[in-house]
């Protein structure tokens, strides 16, 4: 069998692409890849466009290797990947969208993105002018007995993001739910072509405001990649103390949603308390309650000082002191472990199948933390687990992540422990001639993909990859025969991005 | 669970003081609460959330007017589940040409009178998203804005601020009629 490796030699590797290859490869090895990811060998990172180019990120599943492979599409046609891999869909659907590179064979060819909305079509390719005339948008039908629709969103009744679900419900029982995402699509990769990389990295940190951080930590990393730069230790250290405390705050805001979405405010009253301490404890470490804009290319903006640290020590230490308590009430209550356990299940083999990373992954068997491999500093120095089950279930999800916060808490005092001194940041210098980078860098919801080519000191193309993409297709399959009562537990479970996906 | 409810007896609330009126917030507000005098609110709002293509930052912050520190029910505030039982639009994002349908037909499910707040600062003018193909820029684009809340995002106080100058406008010009 091939290694990852025997591809990348198979076609013209690109010199300026790091830290991993890209290689350019004719069809009959972009299609080999697509089935060797159908077979299982490799998991699927990412599929994006470019004018006249398809690329695609690929894992090898025991190595963890990486590798970029192209394949030039002049008359804007490629081998369609979905045709053996349906992870890839939605990505070739917006491929076309965005850049009008049409995949041979792909499955389902409506439109994912462009609700035709735009007045242009192909957007960040050779755009033409918008169909007069919006088709509907058919949803896939269902037959049967008794069968009926529900339609809910774009505007949901909670304070969520907009997105709109289809169910097909025969009694109670949902028989097929279909998404439709792409409402809040802002058009960032198009706003980034061009952009300084000061710029991009304040978009890059807009891509979903959760994930603040973790977006803003994966575009630093893309560009000193590309640009070859050594950040200083004491802002390696600190961005992994971000990536923790954003973690850590969203995991019990989640823990919290999750139970009140069985109705068990309680869990959520005081999950949120802790979520306060601590937004409020980076508010006075960083000048801002989600951390935006600290982290930037080359470093960090700003950095901790001694009051700083000693707010976020206290808040470490209460989330530590009353977190115990609080998995004792999960634990112990047996009428909410009655939604949660058994509902809404992710096959094993499924999350295997689609690279669903985070706690959707590791609650199906999915033994993947991008911090653990491919891995980056300062974490292949400090000592955590990466907790995994079996189950696929709500309760599951919310286990992963009750074990994350210990993990977090335990990452965070250790950063703070042995947080060197030194500079914060390096200069980044505008380096002529094309320069490729690519980072995976681990978000609180899974791996967050950024590949980007500046030229110049500016962002020729830049694609981010939210761990959604994968995990939202997990959804649809996890609330098939469960009730749809139970929807709203099921996707609060995932918590997947509507901003990050739709970008 | 048990002890955890037996023990917020006998603890001190975490619940703090409301914040001061913001100022500019109460200048801006002052003409749209004029336009609707004879409505008497009973210092009470209902606000509908709309996220006209926001990033989440904002909603994020919304949500933190729930928890104990905050406790924005105390006010009168609730957040509903349908415009049809609103006062107030909420609207977050620099609506995408994908949301612009959906925020129009959800104001016109709103019963007069009504107010919208456009929350954050890409909600003003698109913000860092302005000029894109996929962003109308701003709410007052495609519905009439009453108040602003800028920041990326707001914190919750200055949201909180916002929302009590419009309680404290509504409430001064009912009596005032």
């Amino acid at each position: 069998m091939p290694s990852l490796i025997d591809l990348v030699l198979e076609g013209r590797t690109s010199r300026q692409h790091m830290p991993w290859p890209r290689t350019v490869v004719d069809a009959s090895v972009w299609a080999f890849a697509a089935n060797e990811l159908a077979q299982g060998r490799w998991s699927l990172l990412g599929l994006w466009g470019e004018p006249s180019t398809a690329h695609m990120a690929i894992i090898d599943r025991d190595t963890t290797e990486i590798a970029v492979v192209s394949i030039e599409c002049p008359n804007r046609a490629y081998p369609s990947v979905s045709k053996h891999h349906p992870p890839a869909l939605r990505l070739e659907r917006t491929a076309n969208d965005l850049f009008g590179l049409s995949a041979d064979g792909l499955p389902d060819p409506r439109c994912w993105l462009d609700h035709n909305h735009w007045g242009i079509r192909f957007p960040l390719g050779d755009r033409i002018d918008a169909l007069s005339i919006a088709a509907p948008y058919r949803f896939l039908p269902v037959e049967g007995d008794g069968v009926h629709q529900i339609a809910v969103g774009p505007v949901h009744a909670g304070i969520i993001e907009p997105g709109h679900f289809r169910f097909s419900a025969s009694g109670e029982t949902v028989v097929r739910l279909e998404q439709r995402l792409g409402y809040t699509h802002k058009g960032i990769e198009g706003l980034m072509r061009g952009a300084s990389i000061e710029r991009a990295a304040q978009l890059a940190g807009r891509v979903s405001g959760d994930s603040t951080v973790a977006y803003a930590y994966a575009f630093s990393r893309a560009v000193e990649a590309a640009l070859q730069l050594v950040v200083p230790s004491r802002a390696v250290w600190l961005r992994a103390l971000l990536a923790e405390l954003e973690r850590l705050a969203n995991h019990l805001g989640d823990i919290g949603a999750i139970c009140n979405d069985a109705s068990f405010g309680l869990m959520q009253a005081h999950c949120n308390v802790l979520r306060e301490d601590l937004l409020r404890a980076a508010n006075s470490a960083f000048g801002h309650r989600l951390m935006r804009d600290v982290i930037i290319p080359g470093g960090l903006a700003r950095d901790l000082d001694a009051k700083g640290q000693s707010a976020i020590r206290a808040a470490l230490a209460n989330v530590q002191a009353r977190f115990p308590e609080l998995i004792e009430l999960y634990d112990n209550t047996a009428s909410l472990q009655d939604r949660t356990v058994g509902t809404g299940t992710v096959p094993a083999a499924m999350a295997r199948q689609y690279g669903a990373g985070g706690y959707v992954g590791r609650a199906s068997g999915r033994v993947f933390d991008a911090r653990r491999a491919p891995g980056y500093p300062p974490y292949d120095d400090l000592r955590f687990e990466v907790p995994v089950l079996e189950e696929g279930d709500v309760n599951a999800r919310v286990w992963i992540r009750i074990r994350e916060v210990e993990q977090s808490l335990s990452l965070a005092n250790q950063i703070l422990d042995r947080l060197p001194d030194g500079p914060l940041r390096v200069p980044v210098s505008a380096e002529a001639g094309p320069r490729e980078g690519m980072a995976l860098v681990e978000g609180f919801r899974g791996d967050i993909m950024v590949w980007l080519r500046l030229d110049g000191g500016q962002v020729d193309r830049c694609h981010l990859r939210d761990p959604s993409w994968f995990q939202w297709p997990l959804l649809e399959a996890a609330i098939e025969n469960n009730i749809v009562a139970d929807f709203p537990l099921c996707n609060k479970s995932f918590n997947c991005s509507y901003s990050g996906q739709d970008l | 669970m048990r002890k955890l409810l037996f023990q917020s007896f006998f603890q001190r609330p975490l619940t703090e003081q409301a914040p001061a009126l913001d100022q500019t917030a109460v200048e801006e507000l002052a003409a749209a609460i004029q336009r609707a005098t004879r409505r008497r609110l009973g210092r009470s709002l209902s606000i509908r959330e709309i996220d006209a293509g926001s990033c989440n930052g904002c909603e994020l912050e919304i949500h933190a007017l729930n928890n104990a520190y905050y406790d924005v029910e105390r006010f009168g505030i609730r957040f509903v589940a349908s415009p049809r039982h609103a006062d107030v639009l909420l609207v977050t994002g620099p609506v995408t040409k994908n949301m612009r349908d959906a925020l129009e037909r959800t104001y016109h499910a709103t019963p007069d009178p009504k107010w919208v707040i456009a929350l954050g600062d890409c909600a003003r003018d698109g913000g860092c998203f302005a000029g894109s193909y996929a962003v109308v820029g701003g709410v007052s684009q495609i519905v009439p804005v009453d108040l602003h809340i800028p920041g990326c995002p707001p914190p919750p106080v200055a949201i909180l601020q916002g929302l009590l100058s419009l309680l404290d406008r509504a409430a001064r010009s009912a009596t005032s009629t």
